[in-house]
């Protein structure tokens, strides 16, 4: 967390002569730091690709040069750095690392059995306190398979039981022992909100306590900020007056650092009407809702969308399991897109998320025939830069340009076909994946000594 | 039959346009994947008349007066079918009132008939039947039940009306290994006692029919609709169709149906490329998910992409399910995908046609585009398994089906947010 670090140090040496030391912000965040360090990395040189650069280009014969970790250069026909390790991809795609911004792997991993169970904590409507970091299984099986679909960065967030589940994890899909070993570095915190029927089912029809209804969510949510700004306002006065130091209070804090723009607001909510009304209660409160997730309906309110410029984190083609996604359209994402709002298409599934690329190509085909006019180097924009902006990370990743993180695949075709897999997979310039060569593929804890032979995955 | 065909065509020639012509369908140029004995035609032409597919061909002369469906460019099958769906029996899954797939409270729910439960005006068919899917297995739930003999699944056709479901009784099913065992008293040794027990009562029952009615019988456990129920079943009419994953569970499935000569399908089958040889000798066909690769469950740790295409290799019957009903329509990627994973093509193609087809027994009438099947034809602007391919047009038992839905229409209210929008929608 590079920028709270900062402006906390900042604050610190600013303020330290005249009011009182904020509670330590900077140990905090220093405490739970990222510990992932990209491996050095020779020079490499992807030359004859068809590239989709994530900004909404495409380059045939395109050169991608990866270089310390990051890319270097990209264009056609540029001459490969002498020393470079040059990868032949004539006849096949390039594209930036996808990018999943709705995951629960490492939280609710596989074998997904009662004691996996990590996701949810279902006891308050209220438990912005917790940090879905706390609960990240790095032996999770589903990264691998996550990353042979190209996966490199993914944003795991607590369940949606909750009113405000808690702090999601922003990580890069390496194996690591640790969950601080994938953390992605100086990824803003984001915070889990959830509208509709799952709180109102878990606590009013569950357990006969508030929220009983979508008035008693609102109500939950508003109330949660009332004390989230008195509290930012408490800190603010002691830092500037000093006095005594307030008490922490880790729900408060979460949520205050949404209120002072350090922690990005995703939140699950289907139907356009309360997303609506989620767009209000941001007002109300000066927050920015960076995404709605699930959101079923946004095709309704895209204008809504582009004009708060939140983004809509939808499915392909889920629905009908509830009855606020009673009214999905399979061209969502890209009527979102043709109204100048930010479309993303994100996963929630285990399954899904080794196969983001066919659920934009299913979305990308149906648009196209309904009139909508959308082009691969158009429709990769959602699961790359679009996601990557929405986590907070869109100058790190998540695009094919000079300077960002070396997040690349090599496809074995176009990427928006059925019959297309990821060949390779780079993360900060590292060979992480190859199909041709299993020992590079990371290989989990749990599976080992399974007897799957060629089981589990690819 | 091309020739009775081709001698009909020329009587209507002579006798002129006539009212026969009317539910007469041809469906020209497309490239077909007859899944038959003819392959795949380059360029060729299906003829419908009423329900029923009356020619098959390259050089088949247009009946005059018969509505034309261009497929040029495009790319022809058989209607797709779902081995294992909730169509008509699960509206909205978490609205517990439009949910019929299973009955709690009892040990044994071998009667129970789900046939009675479904609904045709489902808004699930026409986004799914729009989309490719012409005919389904409605199945009870194998993971909602109180039961480890669920009960009885029914075979529907999507095109609507009186005579949508084309088999009451087409299956039964079971469920075994961890999720059997939760159900029959902690053991999935138990969930084989429990399915033991029954078809031994109903064997009885079946052999000394008039003692039982007449109470000089020794009791059952299995219920006098229980026990009319598994009478087919041991009678080899219809197939006993096991939810089970783990290799060993399906080795000792393999067994119980060698003992009772039942005629078993593997649903699930996460590790059945690991029994693949036995699966093959016993003629065990496995209808599966194809995405379904992760260790979900202690049952699935050998799970791969490549089931499908490791069975298929051993000489395994394949069958791909949604198990669900709100996106059936996604076979034809689950399809692409088990291709993609080394699979055959027209054994995927047949994974979603011709070989469900078979397990339900209707193969005869169904599954493959030749004279005398049932007129299930679908028309694809490309290659059907490619995720960017879409439906042209659907045909069911002769019918063209509107291709709308409330999904599309749903599309086209909010195409344009403009304000101009009559109000309520601005």
């Amino acid at each position: 967390m590079y920028t709270a670090r900062l402006s906390g140090a900042f604050l610190i040496l600013l303020l330290a002569a005249c009011g009182g030391e904020p509670h330590d912000e900077a140990t905090q965040a220093s405490s739970y730091a990222s510990t992932y360090t990209p491996a050095a990395t020779e020079a490499v040189a992807i030359v004859n690709a068809t590239a989709l650069t994530g900004t909404g280009e495409r380059i045939d014969a395109a050169t991608i040069v990866m270089m310390d970790g990051r890319i270097n250069a990209v264009g056609a026909d540029l001459a490969p750095p002498r020393g470079a390790i040059v990868v032949d991809a004539a006849g096949k795609w390039v594209t930036p690392g996808i990018i999943d911004v709705h995951s629960h792997l490492g939280v609710y991993p596989s074998p997904s059995v009662a004691a996996h169970s990590d996701g949810n904590e279902m006891v308050d409507p209220n438990t912005a306190q917790v940090w879905a970091e706390h609960a990240v299984w790095p032996q999770d099986p589903g990264f691998a398979l996550a990353l042979a679909g190209g996966v490199t960065t993914l944003q795991v967030l607590p369940g949606s039981a909750n009113l405000f589940g808690g702090r999601s994890v922003t990580l890069k899909n390496v194996s690591s022992r640790t969950m601080q070993g994938m953390k992605f570095p100086g990824a803003p915190y984001g915070l889990k909100m959830a509208c509709g029927e799952n709180p109102k089912r878990v606590y009013g029809t569950g357990k006969g306590s508030a929220p009983m209804t979508r008035m008693g969510n609102v109500a939950g949510y508003r109330d949660a900020w009332i004390k989230a700004a008195a509290y930012q306002k408490k800190w603010e006065t002691f830092a500037e007056n000093g006095g005594e130091e307030p008490e922490r209070d880790l729900q408060l804090e979460t949520l205050a650092g949404v209120l002072d723009g350090e922690i990005l607001v995703h939140n699950h909510c289907y139907r356009a009407d309360e997303m609506a009304v989620m767009l209000d209660v941001a007002r109300e409160f000066g927050y920015q809702v960076t995404a709605f997730h699930h959101a079923v309906e946004a095709y309704k309110i895209a204008d809504l969308l582009a004009e708060s410029g939140t983004c809509a984190a939808v499915w392909a083609d889920w629905w009908g399991f509830k009855v606020e996604a009673f009214d999905a359209v399979r061209e969502n994402a890209a009527m979102v897109d043709a109204a100048g709002a930010c479309a993303i298409v994100h996963s929630d599934s285990d399954t899904g998320i080794q196969r983001l690329n066919q659920e934009t190509a299913k979305i990308m085909a149906s648009a196209r025939r309904s009139g909508w006019e959308v082009t691969p180097e158009r429709a990769i924009v959602w699961i790359t830069a679009n996601a990557a902006a929405a986590l907070g990370v869109g100058d790190q990743t998540g695009t094919l340009e000079a300077g960002k993180m070396a997040d690349v695949v090599i496809w074995d075709g176009n990427p928006f076909s059925v019959y297309a897999r990821a060949e390779q997979v780079y993360i900060d310039g590292l060979l992480t994946f190859d199909r041709s060569d299993p020992e590079i593929a990371p290989q989990s804890d749990f599976m080992l000594g399974l007897d799957v032979e060629g089981g589990s995955g690819q | 039959m091309i020739r009775t065909v081709t001698i009909f065509v020329a009587l209507l020639a002579l006798i002129g346009p006539v009212k026969a012509a009317e539910d007469v369908v041809a469906i020209v140029g497309g490239r077909i994947h007859t899944l038959g004995p003819e392959g795949t035609i380059e360029r060729g032409t299906v003829v419908i008349e009423g329900n029923r597919i009356v020619a098959v061909g390259e050089k088949i002369r247009v009946p005059v007066g018969a509505t034309i469906i261009d497929a040029a460019g495009k790319e022809v099958t058989p209607g797709l079918f779902d081995a294992h769906s909730y169509f008509g029996v699960e509206e909205i899954s978490l609205v517990e009132t439009t949910v019929d797939r299973y009955q709690m409270g009892t040990h044994l729910t071998a009667g129970f008939d789900i046939a009675d439960a479904i609904n045709p005006d489902s808004t699930l068919i026409p986004v799914n039947r729009i989309e490719g899917v012409t005919r389904a297995a409605v199945a009870p739930s194998s993971t909602e039940g109180s039961a480890v003999l669920v009960g009885r699944g029914a075979v529907i056709h999507l095109g609507g009306g009186d005579d949508f479901i084309t088999d009451r009784h087409a299956a039964m099913y079971a469920v075994l290994g961890e999720g059997g065992g939760a159900l029959a008293g902690g053991s999935r040794a138990a969930a084989l006692l429990a399915l033991r027990e029954a078809l031994e009562d109903a064997q009885d029952w079946t052999a000394h029919r008039d003692e039982y009615d007449s109470r000089q019988r020794r009791g059952y456990v299995a219920s006098r609709p229980d026990l009319e129920a598994l009478a087919p079943l041991l009678a080899g009419r219809i197939p006993l169709i096991a939810s089970v994953n783990r290799a060993s569970d399906i080795e000792a499935a393999i067994r119980l149906a060698d003992e009772f000569r039942l005629r078993l399908v593997v649903l699930g089958g996460s590790e059945a490329w690991k029994v693949a040889p036995q699966l093959a000798a016993a003629q065990v066909a496995v209808m599966l998910d194809p995405l379904a690769n992760l260790p979900a469950s202690f049952d699935r740790l050998g799970a791969t992409l490549e089931n499908a295409a490791r069975l298929q290799r051993a000489g395994v019957s394949v069958a791909f399910v949604s198990s669900d009903g709100h996106n059936a329509r996604n076979l034809t990627q689950s399809a692409g995908n088990a291709v993609a994973h080394g699979m055959d093509y027209d054994e995927a193609l047949r994974a979603i046609t011709v070989n469900p087809a078979r397990i339900f027994g209707i193969d005869r009438s169904y599954g493959t585009l030749q004279p005398g099947k049932l007129a299930d034809v679908v028309v694809w602007s490309g290659d059907p398994l490619e995720v960017t391919s879409f439906a042209d047009q659907v045909v069911i038992e002769g019918r063209i089906i509107p291709m709308t839905s409330r999904s599309t229409l749903l599309r086209d209210r909010y195409r344009t947010l403009d304000k101009a929008m009559r109000p309520g929608y601005r």
